[in-house]
């Protein structure tokens, strides 16, 4: 199982390339041309996004080096006591749609700290690989595209990404 | 709504610095977050100009149309794409991504297809319900195999590494199922106040 599971990860992209690439000479696409030519696109799309990588970057990191973030956390912890949550994962949940990096640096240290094979462990892991950056996600596409009302997006997001921090608890409690 | 949230993240930190005499931590961390920004942009340079290039030899050679075409009655039900349009083949290509863990290839993916989509947006400032409806799909997480959880637990001396991912299968489905149920939750409220 984990053998099949790391090959399928380490075989993805290579064979995505492959893919691509050999049904671009069987339809007779210039395929070198035409990369270049998309590649091109890429270089306006990232320079778009800088801003907004910066100015996203500014928020995440002010917070947290502020402590900021771990007074919030510390002011959650008994409301998420009340409902049976394990007060250790409330960082994760507060930081993991916020940061990927800081996310994986802190699951990095509490997988040291609480062992990765107990309960706590095992539910921050979950939560790490079943919810997603919300916030960086949403400013970087949408300032892709230029869209700035973006409606109910981040309330679906949030409420998305609360029913998978509360259903990581449940399943591996239950499983 | 994201306006106020990066002032309140930013308000907040600067004020809970100076009640708690971390300024010097607030002043260091705005000047890292520029030159991290731009770290982070240019790590992401070249792998969007890869897969942006990859993406269109793929849209040129009709790959993308035959995707469009294979998973057209799957998607047609969720998206309100025209038919054929290369749109939903961006978006297959993207969830294709975030679902097999290809990691940095997301990004770019994941902006070909907001910018597919948004060639079909009437209002070019307000986010489209297609481009809302891909956002939460994408930031539910929708991952077969999260790569970097395995690898950290696997170097935190895990007995079974890969042993949580049955959890995070169910936990990523009800998060999808989560966000899209409320997704068309919140697009008939909106409809019923009028698009603001």
């Amino acid at each position: 199982m984990t053998y099949i599971m790391n090959w399928l990860s380490k075989a993805a992209i290579p064979g995505l390339i492959a893919i691509i690439l050999i049904f671009g000479v069987v339809k007779k696409t210039p395929v070198f041309d035409t990369f270049i030519e998309g590649a091109k696109e890429g270089l306006y799309t990232t320079i778009k996004i800088l801003p907004v990588i910066v100015g996203i970057m500014l928020g995440i990191n002010v917070l947290n080096a502020s402590g900021a973030l771990d007074m919030i956390v510390s002011l959650l912890k008994p409301i998420a006591s009340l409902f049976g949550i394990p007060e250790q994962v409330l960082p994760m949940a507060i930081l993991r749609p916020i940061s990927g990096s800081a996310s994986l640096g802190l699951l990095s240290r509490q997988l040291k700290e609480y062992g990765p094979d107990t309960q706590i462990g095992r539910i921050l892991s979950v939560m790490m690989g079943s919810t997603e950056t919300i916030f960086y996600t949403i400013t970087v596409y949408y300032g892709a595209v230029g869209v700035k009302k973006t409606r109910y997006t981040l309330w679906v997001s949030l409420i998305a990404g609360l029913a998978g921090f509360i259903s990581a608890i449940l399943v591996c409690r239950i499983l | 709504m994201l306006n106020y949230i990066w002032v309140v993240m930013i308000l907040l930190g600067v004020f809970w610095g100076l009640a708690t005499g971390r300024l010097e931590n607030v002043t260091e961390a705005v000047i890292s977050s520029s030159e991290e920004g731009v770290q982070l942009a240019f790590v992401l340079l070249g792998v969007m100009c890869l897969w942006s290039g990859l993406m269109q030899v793929a849209q040129k050679s009709g790959l993308i149309k035959s995707i469009t075409k294979l998973t057209k009655d799957f998607f047609a039900g969720l998206f309100n794409v025209p038919d054929n349009h290369p749109a939903i083949g961006a978006i297959v290509l993207s969830f294709a991504s975030n679902f097999f863990g290809l990691g940095n290839a997301a990004t770019p993916l994941g902006i070909k297809a907001m910018e597919s989509l948004q060639t079909l947006n009437d209002k070019k400032d307000t986010a489209s319900n297609d481009m809302i409806l891909f956002m939460v799909i994408n930031a539910s997480c929708i991952q077969f195999i999260p790569t970097n959880v395995i690898a950290l637990r696997d170097a935190a001396g895990s007995l079974d590494a890969t042993g949580i991912l049955p959890h995070v299968w169910i936990s990523s489905f009800i998060s999808t199922a989560t966000a899209i149920i409320f997704n068309f939750i919140f697009r008939n409220i909106a409809k019923k106040r009028g698009i603001k």
